[in-house]
């Protein structure tokens, strides 16, 4: 499935905002590095992620660049 | 895939200059949101201040002055009256509007200029390094106020929204938080008010954003968002100090 947060990891800083208020814990601290020298932040589970937004809204930095939702299935 | 949220165009692709976690980026971001929303981009003039926020002309890309240290108000007081058609709001921390700046602000505020006014409030002054700025609160260690402030010597921290909703001038005060998304997206609705009172014509309006700065608060950021909700909000509440009509 396509990633339901996108996310510019240049533009990350660290600082796990986003990690303390993500509801379903699918958030996480990477251990790559940028070139500014952080660990940025990565989705490691999209199955769980509920598309809420709450890591968008709270980062300083506009890294979380976009969430998606997946379209509900048309029975 | 529907997307829900993207990044403002408004937003440049430059990286702040912000420490990890400093809430101004989500402020910058508020801004830029609302600026897009109400089609106001091209017809915006921000007047940035002297602290953090200093270099805000890169990272919001719209037209932009630099004050000096406190003379916001001033300034765009100047901008509006000779360009009425333009949307002028200032940006200024809390050193800067409270402090120095106490009178351009109070004046603005009397005489019923038609500006917004966004104000963060960090508590002390973030980028010459934490000294006590008029919102420290009591007891709150700065690196010149070493021991606590204490109020038969610092005197009290400054209400600036309770203190101005007392005048004529104003069509719209509040003051929101930026400390969890709840509060954040409660902080956007406040600034849509305060703008749509500078588009009406109302008067002049301010929201203050209580705010953190977890550098010199010597913390991580997310232990400077939970002191914000355990010492910070109980001073400095949430609400709404004026509502003129027609702002809704």
């Amino acid at each position: 499935m396509e990633k339901k947060v996108i996310i510019n990891e240049e533009r990350c800083k660290s600082c796990g905002l986003c990690v303390s208020v993500c509801p379903k814990h699918v958030l996480r601290i990477s251990d790559r590095i940028n070139s500014k020298g952080y660990h940025p932040a990565e989705l490691f589970d999209n199955e769980g992620c509920i598309s809420c937004g709450f890591c968008y809204i709270i980062c300083p930095d506009m890294a979380i660049q976009e969430v998606r939702r997946p379209e509900p299935v048309k029975k | 895939m529907k997307l829900i949220y993207k990044k403002p165009d408004a937003i440049t692709e430059r990286d702040t200059t912000y420490c990890p976690g400093c809430p101004h980026g989500i402020a910058h971001r508020l801004v830029a949101e609302l600026l897009e929303e109400m089609d106001l981009v091209k017809k915006t003039v921000i007047v940035w201040p002297v602290g953090c926020s200093v270099f805000g002309y890169y990272f919001i890309a719209t037209d932009a002055v630099e004050a000096a240290h406190g003379r916001a108000c001033a300034m765009a007081t100047g901008i509006k009256r000779v360009h009425p058609e333009s949307f002028v709001m200032t940006y200024q921390g809390d050193g800067d509007l409270a402090s120095i700046g106490i009178a351009e602000t109070v004046h603005a505020a009397a005489r019923g200029e038609r500006i917004s006014v966004v104000y963060i409030n960090n508590g002390n002054y973030g980028m010459t390094g934490g000294q006590m700025a008029p919102t420290t609160l009591i007891g709150q260690v700065t690196t010149t106020s070493p021991y606590g402030r204490k109020p038969e010597l610092n005197g009290f921290p400054m209400h600036v929204p309770e203190m101005l909703a007392a005048l004529d001038g104003p069509a719209y005060i509040a003051r929101a938080a930026l400390d969890s998304p709840q509060h954040i997206i409660q902080a956007k609705k406040f600034l849509k008010k305060a703008f749509t009172a500078q588009v009406k014509n109302l008067g002049f309006s301010l929201v203050e954003l209580v705010s953190a700065c977890p550098t010199n608060w010597k913390m991580t950021p997310v232990e400077a968002m939970e002191r914000i909700r355990k010492e910070v909000l109980p001073v400095f509440p949430i609400g709404e100090f004026k509502v003129a009509k027609g702002v809704e």
